[in-house]
């Protein structure tokens, strides 16, 4: 099996696996990263979304080959509960969320919009987030959080 | 520590508990540990559905800690010789006159709690209350939002194994023919499982259990499959089936009015899918003839039950235990896995299985939330008003859930080569809320009115609860229809709604959100607007929208306001949460969403077949939440529905003189009616 390698939340990984395997597969696997979540596998829910470059993908539909060399974060490297990211203490203070099994891929798709775009507006957000679904209906809560994150890291400090 | 019956299913009702707990004791609610629901310990509190459980464990609870709280003031009182009266409790301190103090931790070693609670005990009253009633942040989120494993999806037991069940694409088609060979080749394979027609894969690894299903699914043939309705003709379909009738509610007006002219429409509302985002998942080990299985069922006891039914054990042998799952509003396929798990389990040496749903099996295996054919007909007199009213319902029933009956509900149950029967979906009892008939009795005055319910006694497609049961669909025909009749007699529909109705409290959520939405904005081309009102099962939560939409082809709903009784609401943000995504859930049903077949298959399992709203689709959402601490809590998650339903569909009428009325609203649905219309 060859050895694949790229920068998993700021870590130096190798992988020795089947490189057509998704990145999802290889995260919840052999990596022990539950933050991505399965929602369909076909890259049409966004639970799984992780940020590779700039951009948010689909973990799901992201085979193992074509994040070598990459960059990856995921939910784990975004922010922990001693040192959290804005949008994770946004979706706290909004209450952003129901059941929350959509959550770590939506803050993965906020966080590459904050990346490319600091100051979106409110179409924006909705814009960047299309592509997740939300079943429990906490959309608006999560673009408030999102703009709050915004405002949050463009005050200055 | 707090040992609820009642489970977390996205719905903040842990967090609520722990508030009410936190109140009657006083103690700061981060003391409070709530532990999840478990067979081997908590109280059996039924399921956790209909919108109850504030009001049920909410209230045991209450009265269980208030009691609790008296047992150590007067254990206190012993210790330090103060009468009760002078003892005050602060954060678990209980202190009296002259700087004397003890705390719960202190007198924990004498004061036993194992003991039934006694009826007499007093809760604070709602002016003493000081947590219960405010918005707090519930517990659970900080880990949703910083991925610490709390999902049943994300748990991993020591030695666990990966199971897959393979299920056919077309509807109950039984396994002609199995070649296991290119199976067994694959790397990890543990098992291949058959037991008659259900058929499934455990592997040391997920990938494993993957590629092996992949494997499976091509080495076996399928019978024909059991024929399912014309989707385009569903109201046909289910009026013509076998069905048992039941009359629900009969008025007879002391005086018969003098009928003018009858009126007649027919509502009808699809398949509805539950859709959660986190396909069905479940863990079990056997250790020796006992088995323990980890699950996000909505009611673990039923659950035991049904699986004692399939697996011809005593309950005591199988310990059920909850863990979290993605939302699942109401009975998808939560007990189903759990059975598939068990199964597979039996495989696997006393090893645990976790067992997933793929997408697929989730939108076409999962029970749906039942299609229904309403008709209503009303007599009018000279004026146009009601003088007799009647409302009939077709549908399958709209539970079928585990652990009711002598049969078990669970899929697996019926693929076993020692079959269960298809446990056919019932209807509860109107006392408890009524199931198609849920929301069919007017809460108007009308003078006299006839409602009855016809439940088919086949199920081509697999029915259960879905939020609100049949709520929605008889919400949407009664809010319809009024509206109708409003319209026709040039008068404005809340103004008629209100003189209709007697309960002040209707009144209050109704008149609260014309102010809150300047009801009725000025008419604007393309631009409609539109009232639904309701309160949930006529017992529960009172809830009233306006519905701003726009469109002509497409309709895109802009804006819904809404107004909510809820009783006392321990959480209020957690209420307004809850409404605001049952508001938000409401639209995407009405705009979106319906099961679609073919004669043979269940052909909407994928997002892309069975779409749900999007962000850029969802209306701004404004919620009014009238205080009522003093009231009994009234529940809060499927209050919106029906309303917001019926709100849309008016205002579609509003904005462009088209009623329709075969849910989903959409370009089609809109072309049919305006046909029909013309």
């Amino acid at each position: 099996m060859p050895s694949i390698g790229f920068r998993l939340n700021g870590v130096e990984t190798e992988v020795d696996a089947d490189p057509d395997r998704s990145l999802l597969d290889i995260l919840r696997g052999p990596l022990h990263m539950t933050g991505p979540h399965f929602g369909c596998g076909a890259n049409e829910c966004g639970a799984c979304n992780v940020i590779v470059g700039n951009h948010a993908v689909a973990a799901c539909d992201t085979p193992l080959w074509s994040v070598a060399d990459k960059d990856i974060t995921t939910i784990e490297g975004l922010g922990s509960a001693e040192r959290p990211h804005p949008l994770q203490r946004a979706f706290i203070a909004e209450q952003a969320l129901q059941c929350g099994y959509c959550v770590s891929g939506i803050l993965m798709s906020a966080a590459a919009l904050l990346r490319r775009n600091p100051s979106p507006t409110g179409e924006d957000v909705k814009g960047a987030l299309d592509r997740n679904l939300c079943r429990c209906g906490s959309h608006n809560r999560m673009v408030r959080a999102v703009l709050r994150a915004a405002a949050e890291m463009a005050a200055p400090q | 520590m707090v040992s609820p019956g009642k489970v977390e299913i996205g719905q903040g009702i842990v967090t609520a508990l722990a508030q009410i707990a936190a109140d009657e004791l006083d103690i700061d609610t981060g003391r409070v540990q709530m532990v999840r629901a478990s067979t081997t310990r908590s109280p059996n509190e039924g399921v956790t559905s209909g919108s109850l459980s504030i009001q049920q464990s909410g209230r045991a609870l209450r009265y269980a800690c208030a009691e609790i709280r008296q047992i150590f003031l007067s254990a206190a009182s012993d210790r330090l010789g103060v009468g009760i009266d002078a003892l005050d409790i602060s954060d678990g301190i209980i202190s009296g006159p002259g700087n004397v103090r003890t705390s719960y931790w202190e007198l924990a070693g004498e004061v036993s709690l194992d003991r039934d609670a006694t009826p007499g005990a007093t809760p604070k009253s709602s002016t003493q209350r000081t947590v219960a009633g405010n918005s707090v942040q519930r517990l659970d989120i900080p880990d949703k939002v910083f991925a610490r494993p709390r999902f049943i999806h994300d748990q991993a037991l020591s030695g666990m194994l990966h199971g897959r069940v393979l299920r056919p694409e077309l509807s109950a088609a039984k396994l002609v023919d199995l070649s296991e060979g290119g199976t067994r080749a694959i790397a990890g394979l543990v098992a291949i499982v058959r037991d008659g027609n259900f058929v499934g894969v455990v592997s040391e690894t997920e990938d494993g259990a993957e590629a092996a299903m992949k494997a499976l699914r091509k080495a076996a043939t399928w019978s024909a499959g059991e024929t399912l309705p014309d989707e385009n003709r569903l109201a046909e379909w289910l009026k013509a089936q076998p069905a048992e009738p039941a009359a629900i509610d009969k008025k007879t007006a002391p005086q018969a009015g003098e009928k003018k002219r009858t009126i007649r429409r027919q509502y009808t509302r699809p398949y509805l899918a539950h859709a959660s985002i986190g396909p069905s998942c479940a863990m079990a080990k056997w250790t020796g003839d006992r088995v323990h299985v980890w699950t996000h069922s909505q009611g673990v006891y039923f659950l035991r039950a049904d699986l004692a039914l399939v697996l011809k054990l005593p309950v005591e042998n199988i310990t059920v235990e909850h863990m979290e799952g993605a939302g699942c509003y109401g009975h998808n396929a939560a007990d189903d896995v759990a059975l598939d798990a068990v199964l597979l389990a039996k495989a696997a040496a006393g090893r645990p299985v976790r067992v997933q749903w793929s997408r697929q099996d989730e939108l076409s295996h999962a029970p749906f939330g039942a299609a229904m054919a309403i008709e209503i007909e009303a007599n009018l007199d000279a004026q146009g008003e009601i003088v007799d009213w009647r409302h009939s319902i077709w549908s399958n029933g709209h539970t079928a859930r585990p652990g009711r009956a002598a049969q078990p509900a669970l899929l697996a149950a019926t693929e076993l080569a020692n079959p269960h029967p298809r446990y056919i979906a019932t209807n509860p009892p109107q006392a408890n809320g009524g199931g198609a008939d849920r929301n069919s009795i007017p809460l108007y005055d009308f003078p006299s009115w006839q409602i009855e319910c016809h439940r088919l006694l086949t199920m081509p497609i697999r029915t259960s609860a879905l939020r609100t049961l049949g709520a929605q669909g008889n919400v949407f025909a009664i809010e319809s229809f009024i509206d109708e009749l409003a319209s026709e007699r040039g008068e404005d529909p809340i103004a008629f709604r209100l003189r209709h109705l007697r309960d002040s409290r209707a009144q209050d959520v109704i008149r609260s959100v014309a102010k809150r939405a300047n009801w009725k904005p000025d008419k604007r081309a393309g631009i409609g607007y539109g009232v639904g009102f309701a309160r949930y099962k006529n017992t529960g939560a009172y809830c009233a929208v306006i519905a701003e939409v726009e469109g002509a082809e497409d309709i895109s709903v802009k804006r819904l306001t809404l107004a909510v009784d809820v009783g006392e609401a321990i959480n209020p943000d957690g209420v307004i949460n809850q409404i605001e995504g049952g508001a938000i859930q409401a639209t995407s049903w009405v705009l979106k969403e319906r099961v679609r077949f073919d004669s043979q298959h269940i052909t909407s399992n994928t997002w892309t077949a069975y779409p749900i709203l999007r962000f850029s689709e969802v209306p701004d959402v404004e919620v009014e939440l009238i205080r009522w601490p003093d009231s009994e809590p009234l529940g809060a998650g499927e209050a919106a529905h029906g309303p917001v339903t019926a709100a849309i569909a008016n205002a579609v009428f509003d904005a462009l003189g088209v009623r329709v009325r075969d849910l989903p609203i959409t370009r089609d649905s809109l072309i049919a009616a305006m046909e029909s219309a013309l």
